[in-house]
């Protein structure tokens, strides 16, 4: 923006007047929208009525917060920004550079092993007993959503098939495990497999009726899919427990050799001669999901260089022109259905042995809806952006129950993981603002002739349906 | 009627008899006859809205005709009725293939990629439907190469070698264009039906699309049914022209033939009322006949 006002000396004070203007406008804006949600607070007293008190002094930290920030953005981010592009541009350097750092190049390497040391790392800081929280709480709930966010990532990102109900694969593995290994006694690992296959055929029988409908009308019955699959968990009492769930769903073990039960001769920590304590088994099932998430992106990655992957992508960029070709859409669309629910049947199964309990409230349309917003987030296609996302938006959220600080500013009943919908959405509305294809918004093609070239994301497409 | 009443013979390869499309009340084909030679450029003419995307449409088992039978007849000897297969099943078996009038590409894939997706059919079964391919056996490595190879040799042909990595959406229209008849040629198909190749084409660049379009027939011996207005193209290149009015052929034989005949000129140009009643007492002569 060469245009736009450069910081010589008689501009100065007309850019100062117009961040003021700016600001107090911002201020303004703010005072409007948060008046009712911040500074009015509703509780119930002791009768059980509701009052309302006033917040004041929150509204105004709210109202000062974004009038400076407004003021300090348009009077000093701004300019300089401009200025270093004007710089840039004058000494002809290219604002896309090809020049990629170490970092850059070896992403993947650095991260996978970063991931690897992460449990022992979190056992030296805090000790067994206080790796728990990173391990459990951080660890394996990020890495569950980075599961269950590159399974849908087949469906939507590469077969651009609006899926809302998928957290319906989910419950179905989750079901699958605890009711095969409650009735039958299977251990995880037959069970794990099994609970993918199910999750597949599943992902196959909702593919069949909804092959011809496309776009809004498909994102309509996959979520009216997703409730059905609830519902009947939820009333099926006599099999699924109904809205009680199932609970004391065995324990995963290491491949049979070593048992995380308390009772257990082979015990884990008693074999190691380890003090007693849950976080072994909480290591371990990061590991298992770490190793679960691997399997999923060698799987996406291996098939997006078959014929089925390209056929996948083809099919988002344009239906009839793949029927032109040849290409079957029906078996095409299956097989990313049901690729995509046997990941979240993987998912599933784990998720249930590492709760110990399932319910159908674990698997409401809320969790459809933060998948799928992790895949937008993410960038619909790209493996990368999607885990950043997962990160971002999971992590966040876990992160906002740390945040005890908050108390000593807000008052003593603030609950910070109270407003983690509220933050989610607004996370949710800046990142498709700056954007808008999400973090990583271009695709790698499958094949090259001369050099690999990333495609910008504004030639894709996001598929109709 | 001169050559279009030809008895069925070994050469042709398409065969197209009393195809009739009904859209409610409106009859956009009506009792349509006609044949494509093998080995020939064969065009389809008529003025706007007489029903030449219907035809291709119902060919290429896009629509489902209402009527009549289409009769594809391959090298081999195999014959396919193509009003009862579905639409890929027509490229897939029948070896048919198409292109569009309003250019479909897959524009987030690279031009390269686009050809590699065309021979899904052929790469699905080395990689053993996924299976094989996935865990590293069998023939796929050899024929995904073989398979870029034919690429790269339709891009040399189509003059696209030089952005073969780049987005098939970031092409000008009429390399798109090409890119659309390369990727169709990728499929192996026997007969190619174009869908107005040359629109929105400069001169220079239609002569292209004829030195490619030539170049296609005699080279893969693949035989042509194309949709045409620019009328440089299709006298140029078609050894045959069908012309359709309202739905109904009017007119059927050799370029030459064709643009002289009365009935051609009167659909293209208009003429003056009593012409039109001369023509349509001359019809009817003929059909009396």
């Amino acid at each position: 923006m060469a245009n736009s006002p450069v910081t010589t000396s008689e501009d100065s004070s007309g850019l100062m007047a117009k961040a003021i203007k700016e600001g107090l406008f911002a201020g303004l804006l703010a005072l409007g929208m948060f008046l009712l949600y911040v500074g009015i607070e509703t509780y119930q007293n002791i009768d059980n009525k509701l009052v309302w008190r006033t917040r004041w002094g929150l509204l105004a930290i709210f109202v000062i917060a974004s009038a400076v920030g407004r003021f300090l953005v348009v009077g000093f981010i701004r300019p300089h920004i401009d200025q270093r592009k004007l710089a840039n541009a004058k000494a002809g350097i290219p604002e896309v550079s090809d020049h990629k750092s170490f970092f850059q190049t070896h992403f993947l390497k650095i991260a996978l092993v970063a991931l690897v040391l992460y449990p022992p790392m979190a056992v030296m800081l805090n000790g067994v007993q206080g790796s728990l929280k990173f391990v459990d709480n951080f660890g394996i709930q990020i890495l569950i959503y980075v599961m269950l966010a590159w399974g849908l990532n087949v469906v939507v990102g590469l077969a651009g098939l609006l899926d809302l109900g998928y957290v319906a694969f989910y419950a179905v593995g989750a079901y699958s495990y605890a009711l095969l290994s409650d009735q039958f006694g299977l251990s995880f690992w037959i069970l794990l497999p099994l609970a993918g296959i199910l999750a597949a055929f599943w992902g196959i029988i909702l593919g069949f009726p909804v092959l011809r409908l496309r776009g809004d009308y498909l994102a309509i019955v996959t979520l009216a899919f997703g409730e059905i699959i609830r519902l009947v968990l939820m009333n099926w009492t006599e099999v699924t427990g109904g809205t009680a769930g199932i609970s004391g769903i065995a324990k995963a073990s290491v491949f049979g050799i070593y048992s995380f039960d308390v009772g257990a001769s082979n015990n884990f920590a008693k074999a190691f001669g380890l003090p007693m304590s849950s976080a072994y088994y909480k290591i371990f099932l990061f590991y298992v999901i770490l190793g679960l998430c691997m399997l999923t992106a060698y799987v996406t990655m291996k098939l997006r260089r078959m014929p089925i992957g390209r056929a996948w992508e083809a099919l988002r960029e344009d239906e009839i022109a793949c029927r032109s070709l040849g290409i079957d859409t029906v078996k095409t669309k299956l097989t990313a259905f049901a690729i995509g629910a046997m990941f979240g049947g993987f998912a599933g199964s784990f998720f249930a042995a590492r709760q110990g309990f399932v319910s159908p409230e674990s698997f409401v349309f809320l969790e459809s809806a933060v998948i799928l917003a992790v895949v937008v987030l993410g960038g619909m296609g790209s493996l990368i952006g999607i885990a950043v996302a997962a990160i971002v938006m999971v992590g966040g959220t876990e992160l906002l129950r740390e945040m005890e600080f908050l108390k000593h500013v807000f008052g003593d009943d603030f609950t910070p993981e109270l407003y983690r919908m509220l933050i989610f959405g607004l996370a949710m509305v800046v990142v498709m603002l700056f954007k808008p294809r999400g973090f990583v918004g271009s695709r790698e093609p499958t094949a090259f002739l001369k050099e690999r070239k990333a495609v910008s994301g504004s030639f894709t497409k996001e598929g109709h349906g | 009627m001169t050559s279009g009443t030809q008895t069925m013979n070994q050469d042709t390869i398409l065969n197209v008899e009393h195809l009739s499309m009904r859209f409610g009340g409106l009859m956009a084909i009506n009792d349509l006859s006609f044949q494509v030679k093998r080995g020939d450029i064969t065009a389809l003419i008529g003025p706007n809205g007489a029903g030449k995307t219907t035809v291709f449409n119902c060919i290429t088992g896009f629509y489902k005709p209402t009527m009549g039978m289409i009769t594809m007849s391959q090298r081999g000897g195999d014959k396919f009725l193509l009003e009862r297969l579905s639409d890929f099943d027509i490229t897939k078996q029948a070896k048919v293939a198409r292109t569009f009038q309003n250019i479909r590409l897959f524009g987030g894939l690279t031009v390269l990629e686009n050809l590699l997706v065309a021979q899904h059919n052929k790469l699905m079964k080395a990689s053993g439907y996924t299976v094989m391919g996935l865990l590293g056996l069998g023939s796929y490595k050899r024929e995904a190469e073989a398979a870029i190879e034919t690429a790269r040799q339709w891009l040399e042909r189509a003059d696209l070698i030089d952005r073969a990595d780049d987005p098939a959406g970031d092409l000008s229209y009429g390399a798109q264009r090409r890119l659309e008849i390369a990727r169709a040629m990728c499929t192996g198909p026997e007969l190619l039906c174009l869908d107005e190749p040359a629109a929105g084409l400069n001169p220079k660049e239609s002569l292209a699309l004829n030195v490619l379009l030539n170049g296609i027939r005699d080279e893969t011996g693949t035989s042509i049914l194309l949709i045409e207005h620019d009328m440089s193209v299709v006298m140029e290149i078609s050894d045959h022209v069908v012309v359709l009015e309202y739905g109904q052929k009017i007119c059927d034989g050799t370029p030459d033939h064709v643009k002289n005949d009365p009935k051609v000129i009167a659909a293209y140009l208009g003429v003056e009322d009593d012409e039109v009643e001369e023509i349509i007492h001359e019809e009817l002569d003929g059909s009396a006949q």
